[in-house]
């Protein structure tokens, strides 16, 4: 079994920020294969398309998956106002997630807003040798750091306006920095603008560096091609591939910025 | 259980429910689900004389109890089709019908005289993809277009002909009996009607391609009535398509006249959703002490 779908039981909800939830879903098949960067696709009742929200957290032994999602239109508005005990229509794991390295000594996970959450499982399994820069817009979107540093990542706090963290502008500065001392892998999620500069810089400096994507979906498992983006191969060769798929974790170099 | 097994021009199927073209793929994602047997047939995706790229994305946008994609015919081309995605599919005790398109008639016609040398079961032209040779008007909105691409194709094979009908016409019927009269042994209809959103904060439309096809919920009451009034104007047996999400829509459009129903954007909504209609079609008859499906064929009491 790759992924199932089933009506799985919210076990805790939690609202962590300003129009930003948590929710923690009993689901033991898919926890028992899910891993890090890959998705769930959720179905809002009523609604006719699922909508994809990053897997921020696995537990195989309570066969639970964690998500944290922010309200931005009429689906995860209807999402975030189920309770605990009401069920989500549920198809998980999907995708092909962040390439795990057993061999890397210093980890940067960077995540921008609502692209933190899916850093989680990875500050899980790099525990200590990750750092996690985050970059949010301001104090009220911040979220999710008392998480990485209890999995034992070293915690970077971006905030575009300095309202609070120790770098007040991006997360560049501080990954730049990071570069210049050692770092054999990033994994980075969020928005596209700060992705294109996140890869840029990795490229530019020789590191390894993997990118979850955002594309709107129907299918979710790689049958409609409705997820595309374009990548191209080591020859220049371009064409799309396909996020929910293919992705949504894609090598920098990969990707046609 | 009642029985549930219709022919159509001379293909026996198992049960009437087929996940339309280009939302299955071919059938490789939806097997983690359910045995592909469990279905009447399958629609694959599209497929051109060569390899298409499709549209930039998004390719997808959500609508009042529908949706538009914008795709674009993306597809690895009729030959690697038949060789990596046809033999598997042949292997699943189901009926194949390979959709087809292509830029000209003679592209149509190079890509069903291939697929005449397989075993696939049925061909299925859409015939609503642009004509490039008559400046981009799609194949389906003209009755001379329409014959054109049919009857070419007509000549490359004598495998069961299903033409594909597009709704954006002003008078499906006299593009239906253009079809029929260039030997198309079966009508499918409809394909998605034209569409389009705009994100009314950037100004922007969603999708990418400015405009899409419409699928889904919102176009059952057009298909039911494209189906029915073709029923009535051609003899030929119609697969019908458009909106079905439960075994009470796929009557409703045998009802019409219908003698299969493919199922789309249900499949997104609900991946079990071609064998969830099933039940619900099997339910029904049961219910209403129908022995067969084939007796509902048609079988609509118009005022
Ligand atoms: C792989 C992946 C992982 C994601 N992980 C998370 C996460 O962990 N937390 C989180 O808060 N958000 C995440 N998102 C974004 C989330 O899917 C969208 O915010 C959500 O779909 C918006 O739905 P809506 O009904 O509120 O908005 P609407 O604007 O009403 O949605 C309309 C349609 O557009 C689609 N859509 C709108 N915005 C996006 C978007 N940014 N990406 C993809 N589809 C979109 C919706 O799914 C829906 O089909 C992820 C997206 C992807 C592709
Ligand atoms: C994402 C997507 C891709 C499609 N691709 C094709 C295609 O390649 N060829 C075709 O004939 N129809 C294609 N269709 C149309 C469907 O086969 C079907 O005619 C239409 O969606 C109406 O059915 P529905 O309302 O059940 O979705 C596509 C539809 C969708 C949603
Ligand atoms: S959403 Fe269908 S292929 Fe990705």
């Amino acid at each position: 079994m790759k992924y199932t779908q089933g009506k799985y039981p919210i076990m805790e909800k939690q609202a962590i920020a300003e129009d930003t939830f948590s929710f923690t879903l009993l689901c033991p098949e898919a926890a028992a294969i899910a891993a890090p960067g890959q998705f769930v696709h959720i179905l809002p009742a009523g609604f006719g398309l699922r909508r994809p929200i990053s897997i921020a957290g696995i537990d195989r032994e309570a066969g639970t998956l964690r998500i944290v999602f922010a309200v931005r239109g009429k689906g995860t508005k209807a999402l975030s106002e189920l309770r605990q005990g009401d069920a989500m229509d549920t198809i998980a794991p999907l995708g092909h997630g962040f390439t795990l390295r057993e061999d890397a000594q210093h980890v940067v996970l960077v995540g921008g807003g609502i692209g933190v959450p899916p850093m989680l499982p990875l500050a899980a399994y790099y525990g200590e040798r990750s750092t996690a820069i985050s970059g949010f817009r301001s104090f009220p979107q911040v979220i999710l750091q008392s998480d990485l540093e209890a999995l034992g990542a070293r915690t970077i706090l971006c905030t575009e306006d300095g309202s609070v963290g120790a770098v007040k502008g991006f997360v560049t500065t501080p990954l730049e920095q990071l570069i210049q001392e050692g770092v054999d892998q990033v994994h980075a999620c969020g928005p596209m603008p700060m992705l294109r500069a996140v890869a840029q810089l990795c490229i530019q400096s020789g590191v390894p560096c993997e990118v979850s994507l955002e594309e709107r979906m129907a299918c979710g498992v790689g049958a409609c091609l409705g997820c595309a983006c374009k990548t191209k191969t080591a020859d220049g060769e371009e064409k799309f591939l396909h996020v929910c798929k293919n992705g949504p974790v894609f090598r920098a170099e990969e990707v046609c910025w | 259980m009642a029985d549930l097994s219709v022919n159509v021009c001379g293909v026996d199927f198992k049960n009437p429910i087929i996940p339309a073209s280009g939302v299955f793929g071919y059938g490789r994602e939806y097997e983690e689900f359910y045995p592909l047997s469990a279905l009447g047939g399958i629609s694959t995706k599209g497929t051109t004389g060569q390899l298409r790229t499709g549209n930039p994305a998004p390719r997808i946008a959500e609508t009042p109890s529908g949706m538009l994609n914008s795709v674009g015919l993306q597809n690895p081309g009729i030959d690697a089709f038949i060789e990596k995605e046809l033999p598997n599919l042949l292997t699943k005790d189901t009926v194949i019908l390979a959709n087809i398109a292509g830029a000209t008639a003679e592209e149509c016609a190079e890509v069903a005289s291939k697929l005449d040398a397989t075993d696939v079961h049925m061909i299925e032209l859409n015939i609503s993809c642009p004509n490039v040779k008559q400046g981009g008007a799609a194949f389906g909105t003209s009755c001379t277009a329409a014959a054109q691409v049919t009857a070419a194709v007509r000549r490359a094979t004598k495998k069961p002909l299903v033409v594909k009908l597009s709704p954006n016409v002003t008078s499906i019927t006299e593009i239906a009996k253009a079809v029929e009269a260039e030997g198309a042994d079966a009508l499918s209809m409809i394909n998605t009607l034209l569409g389009m959103r705009i994100d009314v904060r950037t100004r922007r439309p969603v999708l990418r391609n400015n405009v899409g096809g419409l699928s889904g919920p919102a176009i059952l009451p057009v298909a039911v009535r494209m189906i029915w009034q073709t029923a009535n104007a051609v003899s030929i047996p119609i697969i019908g398509m458009g909106g079905v999400t439960t075994g009470e829509d796929a009557i409703e459009l045998m009802m019409a006249g219908a003698s299969a129903v493919q199922v789309g954007m249900a499949c997104f909504t609900d991946p079990y959703a071609p064998v969830r209609i099933v039940r619900e079609m099997d339910a029904f008859l049961e219910e209403n002490g129908i022995a067969s499906v084939r007796d509902i064929i048609g079988s609509v009491q118009p005022w």
